[in-house]
């Protein structure tokens, strides 16, 4: 008797967990990139698997896609983008891996800026707008997963908690430096949300490219914008000659800064293997080169 | 308006004069340097030995990753190496020297290039190591004038032994001085030359303006020394045109400098005072007419 009573517990608690676990089978979710990935890893914690089309380290502008992509997202219960025109190469993978499932933009609902007559994609610079992003996944899970979306929100709200905590203290260190010191050059045009949020301004580096040989014109141009826009940290990783950066940056009175991170996320061991390290890293970055800049200036005052 | 064109570019920029420094001591080690490799019919090592660096730069990089002096010093032992091995083989057969040397330098090539890929490197090991004019920094500048000096004063030393070498080596040998010995060293010293070329100016620019000033310098004069004066001269023009070439029409520095070389060259062959196209065509119309 005791015996059967044994057995039947035995069953049931079997068969229960046989149905939780059927009902826990994790999300698959394809990722167009690293930064939209992490927050869905963020969000979605066990109940989500999740795996970025374009991998750490590399340029979504030049992605081509691999045949085992376009069998992951066949198989994939839900697409998250970017949007606002990043992944032009989406409509078309999508298309013809022939998948069926759902589709977030997570931009949806952003502030957005413009870049050259266009809207500028890199929303997710401004942690403003990563808190938006969040937000649309969680609510993107929870339209699939109904019963874990307490567990979605739970997470959201610290995440986002996270954000603010981030931008304060990037508001702190960066109020610290006088705005008219805060003028750095990029050979990206991708940190125009974070200039704005932080009142950088940002000038491009012109005339010089990884492929071509420079010309002295063209050093001559950038050293002068450098000077007369009184320019206190380069950042211009595309180009592979750093000597070249650096005889720049010494003539026109500025520092050449570390790596920013833009489209993606680095390596698991970078500095910027999540959103948050990524967006700390580069607000350190930048502080730092513009510290240096201004100590420098400080030492050899006829610049 | 003459004072803008010429002057106000080095006036302004930094890089401007440096780029000019360190081309005027480059030329001053090649003046004369350069004749001697003609006279020695060895101008294409300059080629060979560019790529003949990679293999010792790959094991450099191996040893001690991506360190510039690692690599460089990887860099000129491999291109030694090839030289020197190069110069055996044809000082102890009957093969000549550019058959030799494009044999080794070939062989350090692949070795080089096996090197690099088992290393699993992606990065572009050469780029790293060679330079440009325009990003001359003080390291540069005082590794071209060292080596330019080291070049000069030890071409003083050999001198006499080396160009007895080039006319007469039975004679040098009855003398009781090593052909070879000699022989070695300027090989040596046109390496190094190269090599603190290759990282400081690139290897266009390095291997150019070793060969085309020469090479010019050869339509108008016959004597040695002229032939070194006339090479500096020369050198000197292409290094200052073509950096204000680069800087008034927006194009790339190394070959302008090497275009311009090369200007001169193709006017030295067309008019030059001596054995040029043009005399020899003047001379060949005064024998008809006699």
């Amino acid at each position: 008797m005791i015996r059967m009573a044994l057995r039947a517990l035995f069953l049931t608690v079997l068969s229960a967990i046989g149905s939780a676990a059927a009902d826990e089978v994790p999300l698959r979710v394809i990722a167009s990139f690293t930064i939209v990935a992490d927050w869905v890893r963020v969000v979605g914690g066990n109940e989500v698997t999740v795996r970025p089309l374009v991998g750490p380290d590399a340029d979504a502008h030049v992605y081509e896609p691999a045949p085992r992509d376009v069998r992951d997202l066949a198989a994939a219960d839900l697409l998250v983008v970017n949007g606002l025109g990043f992944e032009g190469w989406m409509s078309r993978l999508v298309q013809s891996s022939g998948f069926q499932g759902h589709t977030i933009e997570a931009s949806h609902g952003v502030r957005t800026r413009a870049l050259n007559g266009k809207v500028d994609p890199h929303a997710w610079q401004d942690l403003g707008n990563a808190a938006v992003y969040v937000r649309n996944i969680a609510a993107g899970l929870a339209s699939l997963r109904p019963t874990a979306a307490d567990r979605f929100r739970a997470r959201t709200e610290a995440y986002v908690h996270e954000l603010e905590q981030l931008d304060l203290q990037a508001r702190n260190e960066i109020g610290a430096i006088p705005r008219e010191q805060r003028v750095v050059m990029t050979s990206h045009d991708a940190f125009g949300y974070l200039a704005d949020a932080y009142g950088f301004t940002l000038l491009a580096a012109q005339g010089i490219s990884t492929e071509s040989e420079p010309s002295a014109a063209g050093v001559g141009n950038l050293i002068r914008e450098i000077r007369n826009n009184h320019v206190h940290a380069l950042f211009v990783e595309n180009i592979r000659n750093t000597r070249l950066m650096d005889r720049i940056a010494q003539e026109g009175g500025a520092t050449v800064g570390g790596r920013l991170y833009s489209d993606a996320l680095g390596s698991p061991q970078s500095p910027a293997a999540t959103f948050l390290q990524m967006y700390r890293y580069n607000i350190a970055t930048l502080v730092g080169a513009i510290q240096a800049s201004a100590a420098g200036a400080r030492a050899r005052p006829h610049h | 308006m003459l004072h803008d064109i010429l002057l106000t570019p080095f006036l302004e920029f930094a890089f401007m004069r440096r780029a000019l420094v360190a081309c005027t001591a480059l030329c001053l080690g090649n003046s004369v340097l350069g004749p001697l490799l003609i006279l020695r019919r060895m101008t294409l090592v300059g080629d060979a030995m560019a790529h003949a660096v990679l293999p010792g730069a790959a094991v450099g990089f191996m040893i001690a990753g991506l360190s510039l002096w690692s690599m460089s010093l990887g860099g000129v032992l491999a291109a030694v190496s090839v030289a020197v091995i190069a110069s055996l083989i044809s000082r102890g057969t009957t093969q000549r020297e550019d058959a030799s040397f494009g044999a080794v330098y070939l062989v350090a090539l692949a070795i080089g290039v096996l090197l690099v890929s088992v290393s699993g490197g992606r990065i572009d090991l050469l780029h790293l190591l060679f330079g440009t004019v325009l990003a001359v920094d003080n390291e540069g500048l005082i590794l071209v004038a060292g080596t330019s000096t080291v070049v000069l004063f030890t071409l003083a030393l050999i001198y006499r032994p080396l160009i007895v070498d080039c006319l007469d080596r039975r004679y040098l040998a009855s003398l009781g001085v090593s052909g070879m010995a000699v022989h070695v060293a300027f090989v040596v010293l046109v390496v190094l030359n190269l090599v603190a070329g290759f990282q400081v100016l690139g290897t266009l620019m390095s291997v150019g303006l070793l060969v085309l000033p020469s090479a010019a310098a050869r339509f108008w004069t016959t004597r040695l020394d002229a032939l070194f004066a006339v090479a500096l001269l020369f050198g000197l023009c292409a290094s200052f045109g073509g950096l204000l070439l680069s800087y008034h029409l927006d194009v790339p520095s190394g070959p302008a400098i090497v275009l311009v070389a090369g200007s001169l060259y193709l006017i030295s062959v067309l008019g030059g005072s001596c054995d040029s196209i043009l005399l020899t065509r003047l001379a060949r119309l005064k024998v008809k007419n006699t």
